[in-house]
């Protein structure tokens, strides 16, 4: 064919032989690809690793010098160099649980109302606005949080719930209204981790076999009886999971909570109390470290949330995976 | 199953007596022990359940639409073309703009975007190739553990790996500290779009004498590309609003540069320090500074989301 | 019979192309192919037919090395391309699949690609140093013989998912002649096509037959008497028989040869 001419590198010409094409040979290109890929993918590891010691080392001489007292002592003194991170540790947990608590029936409103009632057209836009609440960056939170949540907290709703409600009485809602506190802090993190909690409770609410729901329905239970007694359960871990995940989010949540929480080291059973947490803590005063033993009580607190968040993180990520195990098992 | 709902039929027909028809198992005798208490109640709870639903529906939407009216309001209330051209001016100077913010921002994530697309796409491709493997399984792990970490976390990492033995803040760390972050977003989508790229096409190239780094790059990768482009844009659309990392790091400048070894100004740190500033004309361009932030993030998904699209439609044929 | 409307000449010369010696496959310890010695004469069309599972297409696969792209797959014995062994140390798999082109039951058209760029793919992949002019010589040329070019010229640069099914076959068998490989290996190349478009197909083989080696592993009979000179006839992984097509279907020497092509069993 007329062809072959035009493909001479097929064709070699040896030892006068008419025509003996090429099979032998290495390629070095495979090693080459194999090799990069492997190299990136072993990045990852390596990078965590890097994040981990790098954080470790420059913590350690607070870990070593405070020991266990670093977290339980809420002495934070810069200037006589003592640190006791327990403030922002107790801020960090409170502020976070109020964010689940506001944020976790609502996540699950949504994501119940769109997976198993909400009509189809409505679905898809309404999951969407909902996805966007987590495409807003932490500092627009923040900005909207000082301008438009801290003066309706100020007045009319602090007041309300300690005055009309009566709620003053109990320490949790008592005190000043100044407006920057714990509980500013834990409603714009609810409104923040929100989208996480309802995304993956979606996920697993569309993961429960349909048999599921349409077995309880045909016994004669209403659909609201069929979602509390056969699709919840079923979705339990899982939606347990999405709330922890939300949790992993909340913790370390930095901008937003700096600018809400009004930022003092104190332990405070009111929620209307100015507080810390740990990330805010760091945001706010590494800058400022002139010292070395602050920075390194800074890091300290950076390697305390480090592994508070890898903990809870990798706790849901077990959660979710064992809901989507089983829901698959089922499907083959 | 037809039979049972036959049955259900029956006991709705019969009213609350039926209900007994057949020796009922364990979940029959918890339902029919419910008709009895009366239908009429338990409709009421599943309306009183939808509408507190709807309520949580419209709940959860309401702060975004709460966020976002007061963006477009107090934000294009302060917006002008001075902001785009001109640099921040000192307090009581009007007419001061964010320009350097925005260029200092653009330079920050085509750096993140530099560090964090090979590795991230290597590893995505590595993760697809070898799934199973001990070693795909822990780095899957590790970069979910990556992706949880928080952000302000990263940016002490990259204080103390990239600035404190350099000696000065620089628009590389903060590059590379957002370039972090989206490792393991843009690896998770690669690794599920190389999965989708079926078996047949990376056979057929092989068959015809494709080594398998050309198979991997033209054939596999190339099929699969729009959908990384889409995971990529998303995490880039992520990071572009990040602050925590970059206080740091890029720390910001209230001075044009563009020089990557210098601090750096981004529009979200400009952004913060506006808002807890004490004057109101820096907090109109704080506002000012977060729609276009927004803006910008928008605009990045739109284009993600086109791009996937395009997917589609070459996807499907004609 | 396919042998009356045109001589062949390839057969008469009776030069070897591809010989298989001994050829064993396994997946990990599944032992898929038994001891098969088969020759395939050069411009001659091989079936290879047999009941599914039977390791004909395995067998095939072994024959351009793409058996060991699955993980676990293993092959012992020789298979000698025009007297030179695929399998030898210091051979390259990569270096030999350039020279057995292969089609695949389903068509496997790179979707990036235009229908030009998916004919011309292979070239790149032999690192032939082509100038534009001559790639869309032999892109022609490779549509002209799988008849395609008619249909096509006008949107060479169209994708090539825009053609229908059969087109897809052809274009791929285009893909494959383009390097102007040594055999030609289809791997029942009709069974996701409907009748017109496997009619097609069937003609483009009776075309290329003389010019091109062709190893056809089919699950229909009928389309292996159409279309080849020679036919194998594959059970549990063993080679039964191989003979001249008429002659596999109207005497066969072999007692399951004649259970399978009766429709006694498979």
């Amino acid at each position: 064919m007329s062809e072959s001419s035009l493909v001479p590198t097929l064709e070699v010409v040896e030892n006068g032989e008419p025509t003996v094409f090429r099979i032998h040979g290495r390629h070095v290109g495979d090693g080459i690809y194999q090799g990069a890929i492997t190299f990136f993918a072993v990045c990852i590891p390596l990078l965590v690793a890097l994040i981990a010691v790098e954080i470790a080392i420059a913590g350690w001489p607070t870990f070593r010098h405070f020991g266990l007292s670093f977290l339980t002592s809420s002495d934070w003194d810069p200037v006589k160099k003592r640190f006791g991170a327990a403030p922002a540790i107790y801020g960090t947990l409170v502020s976070s649980a109020i964010a689940l608590l506001l944020a976790t029936p609502l996540a699950l409103g949504v994501s119940v109302f769109l997976s198993e009632f909400a009509p189809h057209w409505l679905r898809q836009p309404v999951g969407f606005l909902v996805d966007l609440l987590a495409a807003i960056p932490s500092v627009v939170y923040g900005l909207w949080g000082i301008f438009v949540l801290l003066p309706l907290l100020r007045d009319p709703v602090m007041p309300f719930l300690r005055d009309t409600l009566g709620l003053g009485n109990t320490p949790f809602f008592s005190g000043p209204a100044y407006g920057p506190s714990m509980l500013a802090a834990g409603i714009i993190l609810a409104i923040m981790v929100l989208p996480y909690i309802a995304s993956v409770s979606r996920e697993v609410l569309l993961a429960v076999p349909r048999a599921q729901r349409e077995a309880a329905m045909a016994l004669g239970a209403t659909r609201w009886e069929a979602i509390w007694r056969a699709v919840l359960p079923y979705a339990k871990s899982g939606i347990i999971g999405g709330v922890i995940l939300g949790l992993g989010r909340a913790l370390g949540e930095t901008m937003a909570v700096t600018m809400l929480i009004g930022n003092r080291q104190e332990i405070s059973a009111s929620l209307f109390a100015p507080g810390y947490t740990m990330a805010s803590l760091i945001a706010n005063e590494f800058s400022e470290a002139s010292s070395d033993a602050h920075l390194s009580a800074l890091m300290a607190v950076g390697f305390t949330l480090f592994v508070i968040t890898i903990v809870v993180n990798a706790i849901a990520r077990w959660l979710v995976w064992r809901v989507s195990r089983s829901a698959s098992g089922q499907a083959a | 199953m037809a039979g049972m709902a036959r049955e259900s039929q029956r006991q709705r027909a019969g009213g609350m007596t039926a209900a007994t028809v057949q020796r009922p198992s364990a979940r029959q005798r918890a339902v029919s022990e419910r008709t009895r208490r009366g239908l009429g109640r338990r409709r009421a709870v599943n309306a009183a359940m939808l509408g507190l639903l709807a309520l949580a529906a419209v709940i959860a939407v309401l702060p975004l639409i709460f966020i976002l009216t007061y963006l477009l309001v107090r934000g294009a209330g302060s917006l002008d073309l001075n902001f785009f051209t001109h640099m921040p001016e000192p307090v009581g100077e009007a007419g001061g703009g964010m320009a350097n913010a925005i260029a200092g921002t653009m330079i920050i994530i085509v750096i993140a975007a530099a560090f964090g697309l090979p590795i991230g796409v290597g590893a995505g491709i590595y993760l697809a190739e070898h799934r199973g493997t001990w070693l795909a399984n822990t780095v899957r792990f590790l970069s979910d553990v990556l992706n949880g970490l928080p952000s302000i976390v990263m940016g002490i990492f990259a204080w103390q790996f990239l600035v404190r033995p350099v000696g000065h803040f620089s628009a590389l760390s903060g590059g590379v500290a957002l370039g972090v972050m989206m490792i393991p977003m843009i690896a998770r989508t690669t690794e599920e779009m190389v999965r989708v790229v079926p078996v047949s096409l990376r056979e057929a190239a092989l068959a015809l004498g494709y080594a398998r780094w050309r198979t991997g790059l033209t054939i596999v990768l190339r099929t699969a590309s729009a959908g990384i482009v889409t995971g990529a844009l998303v995490a880039l659309a992520r990071v572009a609003g990040e602050t925590a990392p970059l206080l740091f790091t890029a720390f910001g400048n209230q001075f044009w540069s563009t020089s990557i070894t210098q601090p750096i100004a981004a529009l979200p740190l400009q952004i913060f320090s506006y808002a807890i500033s004490p004057y109101d004309d820096w907090h109109r361009l704080a506002w000012a500074g977060a729609l276009v932030l927004i803006a910008l993030i928008l605009v990045i998904s739109i284009v993600a989301r086109v791009a996937t699209r395009a997917r589609f439609n070459t996807g499907s044929g004609d | 019979m396919a042998t009356e409307s045109r001589p062949t000449p390839a057969i008469s010369a009776a030069r070897p192309r591809l010989v298989s010696e001994s050829l064993d496959a396994w997946f990990g310890e599944r032992h898929a192919v038994r001891d098969v010695s088969l020759t395939v004469i050069e411009g001659s069309v091989l079936a290879i037919i047999g009941p599914s599972g039977c390791g004909k297409s395995t067998f095939l696969r072994c024959l351009n090395r793409m058996h060991e792209t699955v993980p676990t797959a293993r092959v012992s014995g020789r298979v000698l391309l025009d007297g030179r062994d695929i399998y030898a140390r210091g051979v390259n798999a990569i270096a030999v699949r350039k020279h057995v082109g292969m089609v695949f039951q389903r068509p496997t058209p790179f979707p990036t690609m235009s229908i030009r760029d998916n004919v011309a793919a292979g070239l790149r992949a032999v690192g032939a140093h082509l100038s534009r002019r001559e790639t869309d010589e032999i892109v022609e040329g490779a549509l002209r013989r799988t008849a395609l070019w008619d249909e096509v010229k006008d949107r060479l640069h169209a994708s090539a998912l825009a053609l229908s099914g059969g087109q897809q076959q052809r274009l791929c068998i285009a893909r494959a002649l383009a390097t102007s490989p040594r055999v030609l290996l289809l791997d029942e190349p009709t069974a996701s096509l409907d009748p017109a478009s496997t009619q097609s197909v069937e003609q483009l083989i009776r075309e290329l037959r003389g010019d091109v080696t062709i190893v056809i592993v089919t699950h229909n009979m009928q389309q292996a008497a159409r279309i080849s000179d020679r036919t194998a006839f594959f059970l549990l992984g063993e080679l039964v028989e191989v003979a001249p097509t008429e002659t596999l279907f109207t005497t066969p020497a072999d007692d399951r040869t004649e259970a399978y092509i009766t429709g006694r069993f498979g």
